[in-house]
């Protein structure tokens, strides 16, 4: 079987390409956000950036931004 | 035949030589002296036993035990280690932590907070089983008690640019016990109100430090355990006991040699006085209690066959410390109730054979 290649995502959803026609779908079927959120190595404000956007800071112009911790729930056991 | 007095005094000391213990084994049991009868005897038994108080805190409660034996006084202090159940965090969830502490470390380390609330509300919870088949049991407002932990640390621009103080510089640059928030579940908002709401006993016991931007977010479950599972359900600080010191001089120390031996002990243990007959300065032992039993007398020539260490072999010096969630003589009360049920159980058990 061939190897999918990198599809770059497009507007809209449904842009994981070939992997698409898989049963079950993939990552590609989740409606997806145009813009992300992250947070500025340099001033620590939030920096919303869209998807043609230059990775910078709006506030201080830092060039590094770090991803925000995933919002899902983790479990532990207090041991 | 009756025992001579030398010879039970002989049984009640357990002898502790220069470099040995001696006479550690009590003998009280029938069959072990021809002729004597050890059976036990519950007017014997209540002759013999006696509680005395010595220090009765909320925390911290010391008693004598005496006329017991070793078997029965240890197997209160295991029961209060690890079978009173108590309340502790069990399970976190996490829905955000940017802090420098690891989820699993403050996980691990909330676990260990002990906990307080309305003693009568307690009697309403039930354990919470984890069966083979099932991951966990469903959580229930009777086995489970939420709490929350929502805590943001933000800068403080009122301060001049020259304050170093991160508590003062920050909001929330520390996050303590005192912010884990009770939150009652169905009927537990009255079992559980007002001074009896569920809370860390210390409020100041630091869980994690904060700078501006960190964030935590916890769903906390707590349930009720026993300290055989885990040290957190653990009711007490310590539970032990130590025998009685006893100290028995032989022959009369007099002169220097009371001053020597007033300070081979502890302060308040021996101490000097004026023998009534010759008017010399005699040493004379006032509070045994207080002795260490660190044998110093025994390294001198000079005492040798004067004084004879010992412990008593059946009172026993205990010393319960709360971590707060009952008060420390509630804790041995409980401790004797679960001693008796587990005594009815077996007896239960005998029977049905």
């Amino acid at each position: 079987m061939q190897r999918e290649g990198y599809v770059p995502p497009t507007a809209g959803g449904s842009g994981a390409g070939a992997g698409s026609s898989r049963p079950g779908g993939g990552y590609g079927d989740a409606p997806r956000q145009t813009s992300m959120k992250y947070l500025c190595a340099d001033c620590g404000k939030s920096v919303t950036l869209n998807k043609a956007d230059p990775i910078r800071c709006k506030e201080c112009g830092f060039r590094i931004l770090y991803k925000e911790r995933t919002k899902r729930m983790v479990q532990f056991e207090a041991r | 035949m009756a025992p001579s007095k030398e010879e039970l005094e002989r049984r009640r000391i357990v002898g502790v030589e220069l470099e040995r213990v001696s006479n550690v084994t009590s003998t009280d049991f029938p069959g072990h002296y021809p002729g004597e009868d050890h059976s036990w005897d519950l007017n014997d038994f209540k002759k013999r036993f006696k509680i005395d108080i010595h220090r009765a805190n909320d925390l911290h409660y010391e008693f004598d035990l005496i006329g017991v034996d070793a078997s029965v006084a240890n197997a209160f202090r295991r029961i209060l280690i690890s079978e009173v159940p108590t309340l502790a965090i069990e399970t976190v969830f996490v829905h955000n932590n940017t802090s420098i502490v690891q989820d699993e470390v403050l996980a691990q380390r909330l676990g260990l907070v002990p906990l307080r609330g309305d003693k009568k509300g307690f009697q309403q919870l039930r354990w919470r089983k984890k069966s083979p088949d099932e991951p966990t049991a469903e959580a229930t407002d009777f086995n489970t008690v939420v709490m929350t932990l929502k805590v943001a640390c933000t800068r403080n621009h009122a301060t001049p640019a020259t304050e170093t103080d991160p508590s003062k510089l920050y909001f929330n640059s520390s996050v303590y016990a005192r912010d884990l928030k009770f939150a009652p579940q169905g009927r537990q908002s009255s079992w559980f109100s007002g001074a009896g709401e569920i809370r860390p006993v210390n409020p100041d016991i630091l869980l994690a430090k904060l700078r501006p931007g960190q964030e935590i977010d916890l769903e906390i479950h707590c349930v009720l355990g026993i300290g055989q599972d885990h040290a957190k359900f653990s009711p007490v600080a310590t539970a032990s006991y130590r025998l009685l010191p006893s100290i028995k001089i032989k022959q009369p120390i007099t002169g220097g040699d009371a001053q020597k031996f007033v300070n081979c002990f502890p302060k308040g243990v021996a101490e000097i006085q004026k023998d009534k007959k010759t008017g010399e300065d005699t040493a004379v032992v006032v509070n045994p209690r207080k002795d260490t039993v660190s044998r110093e007398v025994l390294r001198h020539d000079e005492f040798k066959g004067k004084v004879e260490l010992g412990r008593i072999r059946d009172h026993f010096i205990f010393s319960i410390e709360s971590t707060g969630m009952y008060n420390s003589d509630e804790l041995f009360l409980q401790a004797v109730q679960i001693l008796k049920k587990k005594c009815t159980d077996f007896q239960e058990k005998l029977m049905e054979c």
